[in-house]
């Protein structure tokens, strides 16, 4: 008699799980950012589009194929077709890759959150010089926010070539980063579901708290009008599309095999077109009202930072000229320049070069996503509120219930297909395998903790899921209409669900999508190869910013072995399947 | 005579406080900038009492206890609110070295500020640098604290939830195992329901009911 497979606490907690995953850093920190550099307002046509057509019949797909199959991403594709468990085989090993590098991004937002205990915030003051006359001479290049970030933080090393060693600090945190997932997925995946409760609710709760504080920040509405006039020209920027169809597909966590795993622990009855529309539009929901937030906490900084600069400026201009002290102020300094350049034009022309040029819409326009903006940008706004000690507890919280809920997910694509492997459950209990699966990881991990970590963690963002997870997509929903066969399946669905198949999921599956995927596929593809060498973004302590410089031949060389050895696992286990059973066949005939 | 020498008293302690005399020092004050609204306006009164401070800490510099509030004069005084200072030796007509006066005023920075409820950066002295305080460092960074705390509670938790997970498979196991033993007390039992055990009946005889053979008739022939 076969085991009955566990299932969810109630369909609730794999609505949870399923938001809790998809809703992510890349909601609170890429899509602000896609919002400013694509026109603002505008920007939400494609983006509703690609939802509409790719984002949520790829997401059915996933969620059917774990519901109907009840296993892993191996044993479901392997279900489907005997040649197509590469398939689930890459999605394991595109899991595994992820689930490496994502959690040092959780180790980072510990040691902010415990570095938030203290008062002055460390990133708001720069530390002192060796004889106490000034401050540090990175600090005073760059900011203290910056200083803190690469310096206190990562340590950087000036290149990629240079390693250095382990940093303790962030490798401490990386370690209760790895034993607090553990600890949420150590009972098995569909326990998942309890933790999901608060990872899902929580990060919304504090987003309301900084909704409402952001919004009565003096200059917020600044960075609001800013990011929502829209630029209607950017419309017919096809890299506008193009990006709006990768956030959308990156953003759902498309192809990684977790939609497939939580699905599995449904009961066959289950709706699973309704969680579809909920959970995508949640995710899109969440991904406007967090850039509603980030642009009145830019609106503020921007603000903060021009008020500060013209007061460098009525400073410069009121000791030099010896005025009364708060005779010039904001409205009164193009007048009162005029009036010094016409009378003292030679003094007036020693200081026009010290003067800046200050100006809003430049402090506006610095667009920053990624690590950049959640640790160097935000940190920078929190400083300058009031009892921020509070504010920049809330935020790294918040990061954190969001990193570790996306986590949850990932080692769930990777612990089901393990646990679902007959060989692994029954030598090792469930404990062991996702004990030991968090130690591997860990220790990997622990790379990304030295010197020159920041830059390998960057070749893994760039480069480790982004190609696979497209073919991987691609496949999995060409396996599903073409070699499946879309009637069957929609037959299938129909009779486990109860509830009529529309159309439109079926037009959608079996062309439009997987149209889009080829093009998508094929416009990485071709501009990996058109840039020639790919260059990184490496920290130069002396001048106090970042610089561009090429990656070396071994760096290219991993590079390439990430995206092989995920995208190869699909035809390679193919291949070996077909050998397999012609050995079978060819054993079996001299029995007959 | 008389007014000769006056004449000649003031030219040289004109000269000797001057933009960029030596051991000149400029002062510039921003009391609107650090005060707003309670600012105070800057005359010969407040000229005086700082003219005393600067006095005040000469004579806390070893060999300069004799210095007196009309030894540091004050001279190009602006509306920003800048001027220049010196301080004269006793004869009035040196003025002492810019060392001293620098380390003096350095080591009595705070009592000077707070004088005039200003800080270090509305009230700056060009040239001489101030001191910085330096940031409180606990023996035991903070944030150790915290992780140590949230690493201990997480470890706490790990290990109950492995201990229940060991205890509740421990149980299952245990009571799979006795419903397995209850089973076999069951087969050798025989079947309860009848209460006679099937070893006493003998299998292999057999017992001929005869109310069911009674003529070879009622067989059904082949």
């Amino acid at each position: 008699m076969e085991k009955t497979r566990a299932q969810w606490g109630n369909p609730l907690q794999f609505v949870f799980a399923c938001i809790s995953y998809a809703v992510g850093l890349g909601n609170v920190w890429r899509f602000p950012y896609l919002c400013q550099m694509y026109g603002g307002g505008s920007f939400l046509i494609p983006y509703f589009i690609m939802l509409i057509v790719e984002g949520m019949p790829l997401l059915y797909l996933e969620l059917a194929v774990g519901q109907r199959m009840r296993q892993g991403s191996i044993g479901a594709w392997r279900t489907i077709s005997p040649y197509l468990g590469g398939v689930g085989v890459a999605s394991v090993v595109v899991s595994f890759f992820l689930a490496t590098y994502y959690n040092i991004i959780n180790a980072w937002g510990f040691w902010y959150l415990f570095n938030s205990f203290q008062d002055p915030l460390p990133w708001s003051v720069c530390p002192l010089n060796g004889n106490r006359t000034g401050y540090e001479e990175e600090c005073e290049k760059a900011s203290s926010t910056q200083y803190f970030w690469y310096r206190k933080t990562l340590n950087i090393s000036p290149s990629i070539q240079d390693s250095g060693a382990v940093q303790w600090e962030p490798a401490l945190c990386l370690i209760l980063a790895w034993m607090m997932v553990y600890l949420c997925i150590l009972r098995g995946t569909e326990k998942v579901g309890k933790v999901a409760y608060f990872t899902a609710l929580l990060p919304y709760c504090v987003l309301i708290i900084y909704l409402v504080r952001g919004l009565t920040l003096h200059g917020a509405t600044n960075g609001l009008m800013y990011m929502f006039t829209p630029k209607v020209e950017q419309l017919a920027n096809p890299k506008a599309w193009i990006d709006a169809a990768t956030q959308i597909f990156f953003s759902l966590g498309l192809g990684f095999g977790t939609l497939i795993a939580f699905a599995s622990y449904n009961e066959p009855s289950n709706n699973c077109q309704k969680h579809t529309i909920i959970v995508s539009i949640v995710n899109s929901a969440t991904s406007i009202f967090s850039s509603v937030v980030t642009f009145s906490i830019y609106g503020f900084k921007a603000t903060f930072n021009y008020e500060n600069c013209l007061n460098k400026v009525i400073l410069l201009l009121t000791n030099s000229f010896d005025l009364e002290d708060g005779f010039l102020t904001a409205s009164n300094l193009e007048q009162v320049k005029g009036y010094l350049a016409s009378t003292y034009p030679s003094k007036y022309s020693e200081v026009l070069p010290l003067l800046q040029n200050c100006s809003l819409e430049a402090e506006l326009d610095t667009a920053v996503q990624g690590t950049g903006l959640a640790f160097i940008v935000y940190t920078e706004a929190i400083k300058n509120m009031e009892v921020s000690q509070l504010w920049s507890v809330l935020y790294f919280f918040m990061l954190l219930m969001l990193g570790v809920g996306s986590m949850l997910g990932n080692t769930a694509a990777v612990l089901t297909p393990l646990t679902d492997s007959e060989v692994l459950s029954s030598h090792l209990p469930k404990e062991a395998i996702s004990g030991l699966l968090c130690l591997v990881n860990c220790a990997v991990g622990l790379l990304f903790t030295m010197e020159a970590g920041s830059y390998w963690f960057d070749i893994f963002n760039d480069y480790a899921v982004t190609l696979s997870l497209l073919l991987i997509v691609l496949v999995e929903t060409l396996a599903v209409c073409y070699v499946y066969g879309l009637r069957r399946f929609g037959a299938e669905l129909e009779a486990m669900t109860s509830s009529t198949l529309s159309w439109y999921w079926k037009v959608m599956w079996a062309c439009v999508s997987p149209l889009l995927m080829v093009g998508l596929f094929l416009f990485y593809l071709s501009d990996y190869i058109l840039s020639g060498t790919l260059q990184y973004q490496a920290w130069d302590a002396t001048q106090g910013r970042l610089v561009t410089k090429d990656y070396p031949t071994y760096a290219l060389a991993v590079i390439g072995l990430l995206v092989a050895s995920s995208t190869m696992c699909i035809p390679l286990v193919a291949l070996g399947t077909y050998i397999t059973q012609r050995l079978q066949k060819g054993a079996s005939f001299p029995l007959a | 005579m008389l007014w000769l020498f006056f004449f000649l008293v003031t030219a040289v302690r004109a000269e000797l406080c001057q933009p960029d005399a030596e051991n000149a020092f400029k002062v510039r004050l921003s009391i609107r900038t650090a005060l707003g609204d309670k600012a105070y306006v800057w005359d010969t009164n407040e000229e005086y009492l700082f003219r005393a401070m600067v006095a005040f800490s000469m004579r806390k510099v070893p060999n300069r206890e004799t210095t007196e509030i009309s030894h540091v004069l004050l001279c190009n005084v602006t509306q920003r609110v800048s001027f220049w200072f010196v301080v004269t030796d006793p004869s009035k007509n040196h003025t002492l070295p810019a060392d001293e006066v620098q380390s003096a005023i350095r080591m009595n920075r705070n009592r000077i500020n707070n004088v005039f409820f200003l800080n270090d950066q509305t009230l700056e002295f060009l040239k001489i640098p101030s001191t910085l305080a330096p940031p409180t460092d606990p023996s035991v960074p903070i944030w150790i604290i915290i992780f140590g705390v949230i690493f201990c509670v997480v470890i706490v938790a790990t290990t109950l939830l492995i201990l229940s997970g060991i205890r509740q498979r421990r149980r299952q196991n245990k009571e799979s195992s006795e419903v397995d033993d209850a089973e076999d007390k069951l087969e050798n039992m025989g079947t309860i329901a009848n209460s006679i055990p099937c070893d006493s009946l003998n299998m292999k005889g057999g017992h001929v009911n005869d109310g069911f053979m009674t003529e070879d008739e009622r067989l059904t022939p082949l």
